[in-house]
């Protein structure tokens, strides 16, 4: 900036006319409309306000003008910078913007595009399903209990009333460990686990016995579309205090509303289990036609009810076996098979689905069980 | 059991309007399940008559064939009165015979639609029928030709042929062996409608007086009662009433001859069993007794059979003539000659007739009901109707003299308090309806003022012997539909265990890395443990055998999840998947040394001593994982290439899982099938191995058609889990600033990375925070046989800013640790 002109001359300064002012101000004020993006600004910029630009010229003229005219002068040519300089902060923040705006949508992507890099997971039904039982017996206060699969024949079989000649041995075809005189086999249900959990815990008033049993069991079934020789069962034992038919009724309607919706509930039939006496059969209103023209259900097949499984009052001989004492607790259990209940549940049409292997069968499943 | 529903209907007087719907679904609920209900000529459709041939023209044909051209009578059937034109191509009937006569618009088995067509030259309006024609029977001899009696032309045949029977089949249960009847059937059906039971084994049977024919039963435990009778003049030409022979057949049994016939009938009807002898081929008295050493029998089904010392036989002079309750024997056979008919009827042991036909996988209708138990009051009124019956169709004399040796055991008197129903059930049962119950199933009930009553069971039930047994009778006839709704409300548990949490959150954790579970069977052989490349005296093939396996291929449980697992990899990769993620967990299990496993009684709980005896017998099973990765781990895509599995994708499972459950695991290479033995990781937890994880041997891939350089993991998961911390200790860091440097370390090639980072970790002392191996680089400017390994070290105190010649002192310690212990050289 120069210095003030104490030795001016009056026609010099009459170069810095209000009209080339205005002329100067008028001209950055359009190019800086005119600017369409940043860079063409900033040259814009360098132009209108740099050291080699009109206004700064003007404003460097001030000093050598009369004192009298320097005021005005001044007045003038900072208006005009300052107009300038407003209009082109105003501008700069709008190419901004704009300048944003054009690189996202620069930016943008098919959001279409596949993202399937990393493979999908998931678990098995019969495990997930397993611990969909499972979770509606603990949030009712029960246990789960495990065993071994390979288990001795007098678990499996003699504590449960089932003698070495009771017919229902038959029922049940099993497999023996080689050799037989080891009195092993490959557990026909689990069953077992019951004795387990009465034998090693026992029962007292402050202390009853309330488990459900999943797991693996196996039968020298010929393997087809409906039947393997391993299969799950999920069974269940309350030992206790004044416990009656009642209250296996209860927990079975419980269960299959939890499992098959609000309003399923079953209905019992007398049968035959060496393990319980009174022992019935156990039938859910099929969840699909709920009994309303079972005729055209495929589910039920014109039943109205799906066979689920088997369950009863604890024989007391089993109480016994298993040192538990029959005349003060009484118990029920039930048993069904987990790989039936979901070829019902999700209209399964063969059995050894479950048991291939094959990916597309277990992840079309997800996260539903 | 197949019970023909008229056949109910004439031991019970049940009301005309209960549908035979109303009565299954009343036996249902009184436990008698229903399987199905056939009708006897489901699949037929009339018009469906009797008639009277009037004319039949044989007329030769050109193809050498003789068609009759006939004429008959079927009344008004047919709309007109007039006779009905036929063409028949058999030949055993004769003008005047009765005949089954299909008219146009019936149906035959098969969808076989009749209708009046032009055949032979000749209008053939409906069909004269066969027997196999009609669908009731296997009989090609020709026409169903009916006697003379059996109805007048027109009228409908199905209920003369029993078609529009409807038959009931009942699945019964081992405990219900009485309903194994029509007797017992008919019992349920009136204890359900609570009508009268008409019981066909209420009859006067004769004194007994020993003298229809000898009878020496030597073990009276096997056979605690016999009854014998002898009928004489049987014509064994007659045939069977078409009544007897359609219930027969009805019920399931083949029709043979009139003797066997009736022998059959009687036992449907009461339940009993019963044998008939040529009683001119049995030598001297018949005994009973338990088979001798050497023995043997031919039985009716020609099958020669060694008899077992504890097979009981019937005998005579000859010895063994059959198999007691099981089968009869050949040399007694009644035939086409027999005219004298010795009658038995026995009450045997049910575990003795169970062993026997175990043993000798004979499984008869006899055997059925005696392994079950039948009424031991029933041997002498079953033989007594048998006779009946001979005499009445059979042209029989029934000869004098009754047989009856022994007598039925004592039945168990049980003292029940007439609560428990009640209180069993959670049904409201007052104690009148319990003794009123259980005198309606048959059971002799004495109150006493203490509230008990004393039960002795019927006869027929051998099944109830204690308390509990009554109450399920008493509440399945209040019936099961009435027990109320009501949850139990003590329970107070535990929630899952820790191993439980554990166990699903490791199985959320490998379908989170893209892992697909598989449940597969757990049968090996030894061919499964050849195709993973294990040596001969691999510890893996000793397993615990199976002594019935499904398959004589795989006849052991598995000691490895690997067999089923790579199976199933296979199977994906052929049938078209470019990747496959498995994983499973199951059972292994490996032979314990500690000897069978023990039986002990079941009157009273073993002992602690005695339970760890058994728990200890049992083979050692625990819990294993496995994972096989093959093929694509992650996909090509627009994002580029994608990776193949790898032996390090095995790693990072099992590293995963360990950091999920707070487990440090140590890495060590090892040799070891089904894996490569240059790729092959053993996992250890505190120097205890739990499995191994690596890329699979190439002929393993090959064997079990994997891509190459597929990767698996085995380990155990008990281990695992047992390992697993417990409570976390809060951890402690610094938020001072961090201070970083690389060091670039050459080694031999052999050297593990492992050891290298330990050194340098030893080395670093305590300001080191972490120490991540980034780079490893084997090349020009490295000598050959040398790699060069890069580690980032990361240096923080806990009180201050580090400065650089306390962070270089650090790293210097560090590398010259790397270098005295690995020789490692600085880059």
């Amino acid at each position: 900036m120069s210095g003030p002109n104490t030795d001016y001359d009056p026609v010099e300064v009459a170069a810095v006319s209000p009209a080339e002012v205005e002329a100067a101000r008028d001209a950055a004020l359009a190019a800086i409309a005119a600017a369409t993006d940043l860079e063409r600004l900033k040259v814009v910029r360098s132009e209108h306000t740099g050291d080699r630009s009109p206004l700064a010229l003007a404003n460097r003229e001030i000093g050598a003008l009369p004192p009298q005219a320097r005021k005005e002068a001044g007045q003038r040519i900072g208006q005009a910078r300052g107009a300038v300089n407003q209009a082109f902060g105003a501008r700069q923040a709008e190419l901004e913007v704009e300048h944003e705006a054009r690189i996202l949508v620069e930016e943008a992507v098919d959001v279409t595009l596949p993202t399937d890099r990393d493979p999908v997971g998931s678990r098995h039904p019969l495990t997930t399903g397993a611990e969909l039982i499972a979770d509606i017996f603990v949030a009712m206060g029960w246990e789960v209990a495990e065993g071994p699969v390979i288990e001795a024949e007098w678990l499996n079989f003699d504590a449960l009333n089932l003698g070495p000649d009771h017919p229902a041995r038959t029922m049940q075809d099993t497999f023996w460990t080689d050799p037989g005189e080891d009195h092993l086999v490959l557990r026909t249900h689990t069953s077992p686990v019951q004795a387990r959990t009465m034998l090693s815990r026992g029962v007292t008033d402050d202390a009853p016995i309330y488990v459900v049993c999943p797991g693996r069991v196996f039968r020298t079934d010929e393997y087809d579309a409906t039947h393997s020789p391993m299969f799950h069962q999920v069974e269940g034992l309350a030992i206790d205090k004044d416990i009656s038919m009642a209250h296996l009724k209860g927990t079975l309607d419980h269960f299959a509303s939890q499992m098959f919706g609000e309003g399923i509930t079953t209905r019992f039939r007398p049968s035959y289990f060496p393990f319980t006496e009174p022992s019935a059969e156990v039938d859910l209103v099929c969840f699909v036609c709920r009994g309303v023209n079972p005729e055209a259900c495929r589910t039920c097949r014109g039943e109205g009810w799906i066979e689920w499984g088997g369950c009863g009052i604890v024989n007391p001989r089993v109480l016994q076996a298993c040192g538990i004492d029959s005349s003060r607790y009484s118990g029920f259990a039930f048993g069904m098979g987990i790989d039936r209940t979901l070829m019902f549940r999700h209209g399964l049409e063969d059995l050894r689905t479950l048991f291939e292997g094959d990916v597309r069968f277990t992840t079309a499943f997800g996260s539903e069980l | 059991m197949k019970a023909p529903v008229s056949w109910i209907r004439e031991l019970v007087e049940l009301p005309a309007d209960v549908t035979t719907e109303a009565l299954t679904d009343r036996l249902t609920a009184l436990g008698l399940k229903l399987e199905g209900i056939q009708s006897a000529g489901a699949d037929l459709q009339g018009p469906l008559v009797v008639g009277k041939v009037l004319t039949k023209d044989p007329e030769p044909q050109k193809n050498g064939k003789v068609i009759n051209w006939c004429t008959v009578d079927v009344g008004d059937a047919n709309g007109t009165g007039e006779p009905q034109g036929i063409v028949c191509g058999a030949h055993n009937f004769e003008p005047g015979d009765l005949v089954v006569v299909v008219l146009p618009g019936g149906v035959l088995p098969g969808g076989f639609e009749i209708s009046a067509r032009k055949t032979y030259g000749h209008v053939s309006s409906g069909m004269i029928c066969s027997v196999s024609e009609l669908g009731i029977g296997e009989d090609h001899d020709g026409i169903l030709v009916l006697p003379a009696d059996a109805g007048r032309p027109g009228d409908d045949v199905f209920s003369l042929l029993g078609l529009d029977e409807e038959i009931i089949e009942f699945e019964i249960n081992p405990d219900r062996a009485y309903a194994l009847s029509l007797r017992g059937v008919a019992r349920e059906a009136a204890l359900g409608f609570g009508v009268p039971f008409l019981d066909p084994a209420e009859r006067e049977v004769p004194a007994v007086d020993g003298a229809a024919w000898q009878v020496d039963v030597e073990d009276t435990v096997g056979c605690p009662v016999f009854a014998a009778r002898l009928v004489s003049g049987f014509d064994p030409a007659r045939p069977t009433p078409e009544v007897i022979k359609q219930r027969v057949e009805q019920a399931g049994m083949r029709s043979i001859s009139l003797a066997v016939d009736i022998t059959n009938y009687v036992m449907l009807e009461l339940g009993q069993p019963i044998h008939g002898y040529d009683a001119d081929k049995v030598v001297g008295a018949l005994g009973v007794r338990r088979a001798r050493d050497g023995e043997r029998v031919t039985t009716l089904d020609d099958t020669d059979r060694e008899l077992s010392t504890e097979d009981l036989v019937i005998t005579d002079d000859s010895g063994p003539i059959g198999l007691a309750g099981v089968m009869g024997g050949a040399t007694t056979e009644m035939s086409e000659a027999t005219t004298r008919i010795l009658i038995e009827a026995a009450h045997w042991d049910a575990t003795s007739m169970f062993r026997t036909g175990k043993r000798h996988r004979l499984s008869s209708e006899a055997g059925k009901r005696n392994e079950r138990g039948v009424d031991p009051l029933l041997p002498g009124v079953a033989a007594d109707r048998v006779v009946e019956l001979l005499v009445e169709h059979g042209g029989a004399t029934a000869e004098p003299g009754f047989t009856l040796v022994g007598t039925a055991p004592q039945r168990p008197t049980i003292t029940i308090e007439t609560g428990l129903p009640a209180r069993l059930s959670g049904i409201d049962i007052s104690a009148m309806t319990t003794v009123e119950h259980l005198r309606a199933i048959g059971a002799t009930v004495t109150e006493h003022e203490s509230g008990a009553v004393e039960v002795v069971p019927p006869s027929w039930r051998p099944d109830v012997n204690e308390p509990y047994d009554l109450v399920e009778e008493v509440v399945r006839i209040v019936g099961y539909d009435q027990v109320p709704s009501i949850l139990p409300r003590r329970a107070t548990g535990r929630g899952l265990t820790r191993t439980q949490r554990l166990r699903r959150r490791i199985g959320r954790t490998l379908a989170g890395s893209g892992l697909v579970e598989v449940v597969s069977f757990p049968f090996v052989g030894e061919a499964s443990f050849d195709k993973l490349g294990l040596a001969a005296d691999d510890p893996l093939r000793t397993t615990v055998g199976l002594a019935n396996p499904l398959s004589s291929e795989e006849p052991s449980y598995t000691t490895t999840l690997l067999p089923g697992l790579l199976e199933a990899a296979g199977r994906n990769i052929g049938r078209g998947a470019t990747g496959v993620a498995l994983f499973e967990t199951g059972t292994v299990a490996f032979p314990s040394d500690s000897g069978p496993a023990p039986i002990y009684g079941v009157h009273t709980r073993p002992s602690e001593a005695e339970l760890e005896k058994l728990f200890e017998s049992l083979p050692i099973q625990p819990q294993h994982l496995a994972v096989v990765l093959a093929g694509e781990r992650t996909r090509p895509g627009w994002w580029g290439a994608g990776a193949d599995a790898a032996w390090s994708d095995a790693l990072a499972v099992v590293r995963r899982l360990a950091g999920e459950l707070g487990v440090t695991v140590q890495v060590t290479g090892a040799a070891r099938m089904p894996w490569h033995p240059g790729r092959c990781a053993v996992i250890s937890i505190d120097g205890v191995e739990i499995g191994h994880a690596g890329e699979l041997h190439p002929g393993v891939c090959t064997s079990f058609g994997l891509p190459k350089r597929s990767a698996a993991v085995e380990i155990d998961l008990d281990a695992l889990i047992a390992a697993s911390v417990d409570v976390t200790p809060g951890p402690v860091f610094s938020t001072m600033p961090l201070a970083k440097e690389d060091v670039a370390l050459v080694v031999d090639a052999a050297v593990p990375a492992a050891l290298v980072e330990a050194a340098l970790r030893e080395g670093a002392g305590e300001l080191l925070e972490s120490v991540r191996l980034f780079d490893v680089y084997v090349g020009e400017q490295i000598e050959e046989g040398r790699k060069s390994l890069a580690f980032a070290l990361r240096f923080r105190a806990p009180d201050r800013t580090l400065t650089d010649a306390e962070t270089g002192a650090a790293r210097d310690a560090a590398v010259a640790a790397a270098a005295e212990r690995t020789g490692a050289v600085q880059r």
